[in-house]
């Protein structure tokens, strides 16, 4: 039963058929979430002009007054992993049209996903050792 | 025109029965925290029909919260970014909701002949019309689940950045962190089950495991780590450093009020609703159950199909003399068969209950929804059970647990199915 990305199970199904069900239900959510929107905006009482002011509009830090700047410096650690993110990420991608036809190639394909898998383990072993999973320090 | 009205009311459907799942699914956990923590919950809000109060087991509260949210004062921060704040709670709320486009929630529906929808057995799909219970069926599948629910990841980064606040900018940073950290681990974790099915397409891994068995079965590792992704995926409590209120307050939807801030908090109950789906449909058989086909229930087991000439003649040769069996009228190889295989059918029993129509859709539809509310039931439970994790340890988790082993799980699956199966050519 080969069926790569079983394109052939269904060929009354075209393109149009297929996607258009993804753009009503896209076109369906954003209604109700923008429905539930309207529904704060018109219906929530807006704040009453004397009641602006330091108290109402400074940022809620538990309380106590603001410490200063809101855009602070940030750990150098949530850019690292964006990076191995799309690294990780692209590898999965990768592998899925190859598990799919995982049972055509073989020994050979598990071999050949092997060199590509054991290059990307080599660079997870590399971060692991550079410190850069870690979040304790 | 009726395959557009088809998709409408699937559609309407869907997402009508999901935004209210959020809303009863709050009270599920009112009852369960109730339960396992002894809290007091809410126990004020009733319905007054002539002096007399109704709560509903306390489901009043769930509708109480929804108007007083909606009449919330309707506040903005002055500073920050008003596009994208106002953006926020609508990116995070439609992802969830889209999910559910490429789940098969039911068996295939056959909608003419509708008098005959009370007999049993009698749809064939060559003369019927179909209604798929899916929303669509897409080629990619699984990929669309994987891209949207990327999407999903947005909100919180737009928030917890145009709420100009510092505890919102990190708890964004936190969710986008770990969302993304899981991602990786939720994707390769799938890998295994596609090289078992063969496919991306939803509709057919419910049709392999109906055929074989359920996913979980042959991919246990990989259902645990999906499991485990899916629930960090949701930012809920083992997982919810985002929005830890003894750190950072309420973390990304900090400056957010009424009923903006519901949207975030129903997104994340509708999350938890399709994630269960997800899982059942790719581990736990989708809407079959064992024995379930499309015209009923059918217990056929291996001896009475299958009976090679040797047992035939043992058995033939043991149960000459039973009852029944007329040797009168003389024994060809034809009457020893006919008999023996009627011996069978009644020794081994294939039992066949053939239902009608609509009770077969509807056995199949309450078999997906059973199966996702015992998964979310467990996700309620986990959430009740674990304390909050500290933000170090569910990045180790990710990274130097789930992803290792992800890849181990992606190299036995290989082996073993080369080992046991061998390359099949197709």
């Amino acid at each position: 039963m080969f069926r790569p990305f079983g394109g052939d199970v269904n060929p009354s199904l075209s393109l149009t058929h297929a996607y258009g069900p993804v753009f009503m239900i896209v076109g369906f959510s954003l209604f109700v979430a923008c429905a539930m929107f309207a529904l704060a905006t018109l219906m929530g009482p807006k704040v009453k002009p004397e009641d602006r002011g330091e108290f109402k509009d400074t940022p809620y830090e538990s309380g106590s007054p603001s410490s200063g700047a809101q855009h602070v410096k940030l750990s150098v650690k949530f850019y690292l992993t964006a990076i191995l993110f799309v690294v990780f990420d692209i590898e999965a991608i990768f592998l899925y049209p190859w598990g799919v036809l995982f049972q055509r190639l073989g020994w050979v394909g598990l071999a050949e996903m092997l060199v590509f898998l054991s290059v990307l383990t080599v660079c997870l072993v590399y971060c692991w050792k550079k410190g850069a999973l870690e979040w304790q320090s | 025109m009726l395959f557009w009205i088809q998709a409408f009311v699937k559609i309407a459907l869907i997402v009508g029965v999901l935004v209210n799942m959020a809303a009863i699914l709050l009270w599920v956990e009112r009852k369960q925290s109730a339960m396992m923590q002894d809290r007091v919950g809410p126990n004020r809000a009733a319905i007054a029909v002539f002096g007399k109060r109704f709560r509903l087991a306390g489901l009043v509260h769930s509708i109480a919260d929804g108007i007083k949210m909606v009449w919330k004062e309707d506040w903005e921060p002055k500073t920050g970014d008003k596009l994208l704040y106002r953006l926020a709670p609508i990116v995070a709320l439609v992802p969830p909701l889209c999910l559910f486009a490429v789940i098969p929630f039911g068996p295939t529906l056959y909608i003419d002949h509708a008098r005959e929808m009370f007999s049993p057995a009698w749809a064939t799909e060559a003369t019927a019309r179909t209604v798929p219970l899916q929303i669509t069926n897409l080629d990619v599948g699984v990929l669309f689940i994987f891209a949207v629910a990327g999407a999903g990841i947005i909100g919180s980064a737009l928030a917890g950045w145009a709420s100009d606040n510092k505890f919102s900018l990190m708890g964004g940073l936190r969710a986008a962190s770990q969302m993304v950290s899981y991602e990786v681990a939720m994707g390769l974790s799938l890998v295994g089950a596609f090289m078992i099915y063969q496919t991306v397409r939803l509709d057919e891994m419910v049709a392999w495991q109906q055929e074989h068995t359920w996913g979980i079965f042959v991919q246990p590792l990989g259902f645990v780590l999906f499991a485990v992704s899916a629930i960090a995926e949701t930012k809920r409590v083992p997982f919810d450093v985002p929005e830890g209120e003894s750190e950072l307050v309420a973390g990304y939807f900090t400056e957010y009020a009424g009923l903006k801030f519901g949207m975030f908090a129903s997104g994340e109950l509708v999350e938890v609703c399709t994630s269960s789906a997800i899982l059942v449909t790719i581990f736990l058989g989708g809407w079959h159950m064992p024995f379930f086909t499309d015209r009923g229930l059918e217990f056929i087991f291996r001896g009475a199909s299958a009976v090679s000439p040797e047992v035939a003649a043992q058995f033939v040769a043991s149960h000459t003399m039973t009852p029944g069996f007329d040797a009168s009228q003389g024994v060809t190889t034809a009457s020893l068969l006919q008999h023996c295989a009627n011996a069978f059918a009644s020794v081994n029993g294939s039992f066949v209950w053939h239902w009608p129509h609509w009770a077969v859709v509807v056995v199949g539809l309450g078999n997906f929804v059973l199966k996702a509310a015992f998964l979310i039931f467990m996700q309620l439970q986990i959430r009740w059970t674990l304390p909050r994790f500290r933000y170090d340890q569910i990045m180790k988790l990710g990274w130097q647990m789930l992803l290792p082993a992800a890849l181990v799980n992606v190299l036995v699956t290989g082996t073993a199915i080369l080992f046991f199966n061998g390359p099949s050519g197709g």
